[in-house]
């Protein structure tokens, strides 16, 4: 495999370098790819991969360094213009059109005409050509808002693979796709290898990696550290070169942290019971005890974020009953939410979580407000010390308290997330999906931090899609299925195998599933 | 956690300095101020016959105050990402109700003070009211702001109309008309309530939990809303404020006029307004403003009419440059949002 990317290179980028004011995003970065490869970009958060793909598709002009595609030097000034030269994107967010159609969106921009007039059969005809060979079956004549996150990925895929790239960036496209479909797309990415197109991809699912790439390359700081096989580098090693760290250190240190005495009753936080609205919810219940880090599993769409909204009081509920520290509470919204004691860090951190035009400061201790004012006026002293102590906690990567938090990686913006209610000092946190989109190195910052707070007597509920964080992470896992809770398993039945099992076949064997000294 | 930390602290300079840089917004509004600058410097140089004397400065002043005031409540309003079309019209229903009870033959009204202070504080208060019916409608229907408060527009000044019996009314109370006619140590009256409101909202948008919720809002409102933050009495109390300056603003109007004319009092003034937030630098999507950016955009676009108008150029053309700076403000802005 070396030998064929050495002697037919498609893409060499060497040196490249850019700064944005007060960071360095890129030191010394540098990619080959060779032709029909499927090539590995991991980093931590930060290290660099976003900008170097952004300035590979033109949404970014470097400072320094060459950049040759196909032996020729390339500088394009404009995602369409990389698109013409044979480069395509498939970003982590979808970047469609909602309100039109599924072969509107695959053809847009370049419709296929008839006597000057869009020629609707040929293009649903093609665009339902492009789908079948990605195994996606949708009415391409009807709108894309209708159809599911994974099948609108699949949109934005077919979209990519219809403009005869020689290369497919394809940023995080697995992280909205169930099992199924992400092998379905494997299934493409090596359909496009087999005609020679070449793929960068980038993920923080290490199983991924090993299952489809040929080759990686690792980014640190803003410089490539390293480029080997795939087959030739362990799991381990490659999260402590992303890390910059020796071996032996890359183990979560919260593991070890877990005492059952420590735990245990320090009594109930939170119980929702028989929760239902609408489809949604249909006889939900979970329960959290204070110093506990609960699990919350589930398909997409079994009720996970349905939940913890409603807990949240983001959402009204039809039925059921939710108790908080003993009381009764049905919040009228988040805000008496967040005065009981809740926090909650929601699953979509730019379209509910982030606030992108503020700065890191402001976006910090939006919740913290009303604390922090006396009559109306925010005490600018108390609001700099707590940014400034929690920027250092948690280890904030940003040019300032000032910086915009949108300039700021994904895994640091979350770190911001999780101080906004940190700072309230809340008794019960509810995490939707924290580490989604985060890096390794932050991801175990993050894990081991949350660790640490239930250590301290936090009750944490954590949804997530990744079983081994669940695992690892949960003194219990409750499992949701079409909107009902259909196991909890206590940490010692929690194996993935049994989650999976409540996930896929739920009530069917509930009593095989559940450890019944917990339910 | 250790061993990152070390390499945040390396990208980090000095976290806890104030590592001060202009922010995208303040950029615009230093780059309005600049322009402000130049266009005084010309008048003063090359027009200072017609600019430098006290009465043309007044001018200028008596006609930018209203104008600035309605415009500082269209900045939160914009910078909820909202519009307010309705605010001409407000000031026409404020402007109508005045007259009526400062020339009210009522005995409690003709008790001296009462009526004058009845007659400023009704009239206010009132447009407030219509601006929270704006925001009523904003919040609780989810009506997209330029149709909630399309509303009024067409509706406010026919209430207007049917207040004054649609007949213009002409007064002659110079006490209470200090409010458009006074002077204080020579400066219009006006001049000094506009920088106060000026001051408060500035100093409101930067330090109190309201102004960084308005900005939180604006700028993602379905995260300030898991955020805690009240984003419906929030939207609402910024209608409200909207309605209560252009109530301010149409007292002001008639009080320089000796006159009240619901066809007149603040024809167009939601597109003087939104013209000043413009190129004062606040964005029209929300999330982002300056209120002294406002202030400058207001005094550009009068100080661009007054030049072109004292040089001999005709008011139509004077409209056409006055739209050119608009466009030039909003390019400017455009291209620093990424």
């Amino acid at each position: 495999m070396i030998e064929t990317a050495n002697h037919d290179l498609l893409l060499r980028m060497e040196g490249v370098t850019k700064a944005f004011p007060g960071v360095v995003a890129l030191a010394d970065a540098s990619l080959r790819v060779g032709r029909g490869e499927v090539h590995a970009l991991v980093g931590q958060n930060g290290a660099g991969k976003s900008t170097l793909m952004k300035i590979l598709n033109g949404a970014y002009r470097r400072d320094g360094g060459t950049v040759v595609l196909d032996g020729s030097p390339i500088d394009f000034r404009s995602p369409k213009q990389a698109q013409a030269g044979g480069i395509s994107t498939i970003h982590q967010e979808i970047n469609l059109v909602p309100y039109r159609s599924v072969a509107e969106n695959v053809f847009m921009g370049r419709e296929p005409r008839r006597f000057g007039m869009i020629d609707w059969p040929r293009m649903n005809r093609s665009a339902r050509e492009i789908l079948s060979r990605l195994n996606v079956g949708v009415d391409v004549t009807q709108p894309l808002l209708r159809l599911n996150v994974a099948v609108q990925q699949m949109v934005a895929i077919a979209r990519a693979v219809s403009f005869q790239s020689k290369l497919v960036v394809m940023d995080e496209p697995t992280s909205s796709l169930d099992e199924r479909e992400v092998a379905t797309l494997f299934a493409v990415i090596r359909g496009l290898k087999a005609d020679g197109v070449s793929v960068i991809f980038i993920t923080h699912r290490l199983d991924e990696l090993y299952e489809v790439c040929d080759r990686v390359t690792i980014m640190r700081d803003g410089r490539t550290v390293e480029e080997r096989p795939m087959g030739e580098i362990s799991k381990l090693e490659l999260v402590a070169t992303m890390l910059g760290k020796e071996l032996g250190e890359v183990r979560r240190t919260g593991q070890t942290g877990f005492g059952e005495s420590q735990r245990h009753g320090r009594g109930v936080l939170l119980e929702a019971s028989a929760l239902s609205r609408g489809r949604a919810l249909r006889d939900a219940s979970v329960r959290v005890d204070a110093g506990e880090i609960v699990g919350l599993a589930g398909l997409l769409g079994s009720g996970r974020t349905e939940v913890a909204r409603a807990v949240f009081g983001a959402d009204p509920v039809d039925a059921g009953e939710i108790r908080f520290r003993g009381e009764s509470a049905r919040f009228d919204g988040p805000g008496d939410a967040i005065r009981a004691g809740i926090g909650f860090c929601t699953e979509d951190r730019k379209a509910e979580g982030i606030i992108p035009h503020l700065s890191v400061r402001e976006n910090l201790t939006l919740a913290a407000l009303p604390v922090l004012a006396r009559a109306g006026v925010v005490d600018r002293g108390r609001q700099r010390e707590i940014v400034d102590r929690f920027m250092r906690r948690l280890g904030i990567r940003a040019a300032g308290p000032e910086q915009p938090i949108r300039e700021l990686s994904g895994g640091n913006q979350q770190k911001v997330l999780l101080a906004r209610w940190l700072c309230l000092n809340p008794k019960l946190l509810i995490l939707d999906e924290p580490t989604r989109g985060i890096d390794v190195g932050a991801k175990a910052e993050i894990q081991s931090l949350i660790d640490e707070l239930a250590g301290e007597g936090l009750g944490v509920l954590m949804i997530s899609s990744e079983l081994e964080e669940l695992t690892e992470g949960g003194d219990r896992v409750v499992v949701l299925r079409d909107g009902r809770t259909v196991a909890e398993l206590s940490r010692e039945a929690a194996t993935q195998d049994a989650i999976m099992a409540a996930m896929a076949l739920g009530p069917a064997q509930p009593e095989a599933a559940t450890d019944p000294a917990i339910a | 956690m250790a061993n990152s930390g070390s390499t945040a602290a390396a990208r980090t300079a000095a976290p806890s300095r104030t590592s001060w840089r202009p922010r995208a917004g303040y950029a615009q509004t230093l780059g309005a101020g600049a322009f402000l600058a130049l266009l005084i410097l010309y008048n003063a140089l090359f027009n200072g016959d017609v600019f430098l004397n006290t009465q043309s400065l007044r001018l200028n002043l008596t006609q930018v105050a209203p104008i600035v005031i309605v415009a500082v409540g269209m900045t939160l309003v914009v910078a909820t990402g909202g519009i307010d079309l309705s605010v001409g019209s407000v000031m026409a229903i404020a402007g109508a109700i005045a007259p009526l009870i400062f020339l009210s033959d009522a005995s409690l009204l003709t008790l001296p003070f009462v009526g004058g202070a009845l007659a400023y504080a009704v009239p206010v208060l009132i447009a407030g009211l219509f601006g929270l019916f704006n925001g009523w409608l904003v919040t609780a229907f989810r009506l997209q702001p330029i149709i909630a408060t399309l509303v009024l527009f067409v509706a406010g000044r026919g209430v207007a109309q049917v207040i004054t019996d649609g007949r213009l009314q002409s007064f002659r109370e110079p006490d209470w008309q200090f409010i458009g006619l006074g002077r204080v140590f020579g400066v219009p009256f006006q001049a000094i309530l506009m920088l106060c409101v000026v001051g408060v909202a500035a100093w409101g948008m930067r330090s109190t939990t309201f102004g960084r919720y308005v900005l939180a809002i604006g700028g993602n409102a379905a995260a300030a809303r898991l955020a805690g933050v009240p984003v419906g009495r929030v939207t609402a109390a910024v209608y409200a404020i909207s309605g209560l300056l252009a109530g301010l603003a149409g007292l002001i109007v008639i009080a320089i006029n000796s006159s009240s004319d619901a066809n007149q009092v603040g024809l167009n003034m939601e597109l003087d307004a939104i013209a000043a937030v413009a190129v004062g630098g606040t964005s029209l999507m929300g999330g982002r403003a300056t209120v002294v950016g406002t202030l400058i955009g207001a005094l550009i676009i009068q100080l661009i009419r007054f030049t072109l108008l004292t040089q001999g150029v005709g008011d139509a053309v004077a409209r056409v440059v006055t739209a050119a700076a608009i466009v030039v403000g909003v390019l400017v802005q455009r291209r620093r949002t990424p």
